[in-house]
């Protein structure tokens, strides 16, 4: 057997990815997690003591530690897969992958383990974040005055 | 009103990300390091400033705010001590969302174990 026409079984027999039914639960997953951020910080606002920003930064960490948690309890990789971009494009998905390598290397020991790995799926966001930030931070700052 | 809004900006944001991720051979790390980069691009005219007073939470929430946030601390701070405030105020913002990941992912780990 030829490659092209093994390459033409095996498209036969893959099971077929619906791209439709997978954009729309992205969509709604994702808009359903921006609703609960938005319905959060109203809950938060709400109390008397909480200015807007502080509600904001609690909104997040909120979402962080339910994403850490549910990832550590096993049923977040499932979330995941389903979901799709709805869930690892909300700042769930950074708590999500860095949470999941923890987890993964718990058993090569606290330092080379954990430490070294903990960042090993989450570090190219930070990476290139503040590479990013750095640049067009310089730009602006040349060009715009800040 | 500010409900739809959100569901409707995340929503779009999260499908832009499941259009890539089904029509390329990108990776959800390729995906979110791609929209980190876009978020602080986006900042340099001060569009994502308008998305996170108009959408609300729902452009707080998508992956593309953490390249915001970046861009906006360095920047707050190089408007008062010059190019160094870039380094002094990279994290300013973002610290929040750095150490809450940190913290809860580390008492976690302590606390379960892998399951697979």
């Amino acid at each position: 057997m030829n490659k092209q026409k093994y390459q033409q079984l095996t498209k036969k027999y893959a099971p077929k990815e619906n791209k439709a039914k997978n954009m729309v639960i992205a969509f709604v997953i994702g808009g359903l997690v921006g609703l609960l951020g938005q319905f959060l910080v109203d809950l938060y606002t709400s109390f008397d003591s909480i200015s807007k920003d502080e509600a904001t930064s609690l909104m997040m960490v909120t979402l962080i530690f339910f994403s850490c948690l549910f990832t550590a309890l096993g049923f977040f990789d499932r979330w995941v897969e389903k979901a799709g971009a709805g869930l690892f494009v909300p700042i769930s998905g950074f708590a999500h992958a860095t949470t999941s390598s923890a987890l993964e290397y718990k058993k090569e020991g606290l330092v080379m383990g954990i430490g070294s790995n903990i960042f090993k799926l989450s570090g190219s966001v930070i990476l290139y974040g503040v590479v990013a930030a750095y640049v067009f931070g310089i730009i602006r700052f040349v060009f715009f005055g800040g | 009103m500010i409900y739809l809004y959100s569901f409707l900006f995340a929503g779009i944001v999260c499908l832009i990300g499941q259009i890539i991720l089904d029509n390329t051979k990108l990776l959800p790390g390729h995906i979110t390091s791609l929209f980190v980069v876009i978020g602080a691009a986006l900042d340099v005219f001060s569009i994502y400033d308008f998305f996170v007073n108009t959408f609300g939470a729902g452009a707080v929430v998508c992956i593309t705010s953490f390249g915001h946030l970046l861009i906006h601390g360095a920047l707050s701070k190089a408007a008062s001590s010059g190019l160094l405030g870039l380094f002094t105020g990279m994290f300013s913002l973002t610290a929040t969302g750095i150490t809450a990941t940190i913290i809860f992912a580390f008492i976690f780990t302590m606390i379960f174990k892998a399951r697979d």
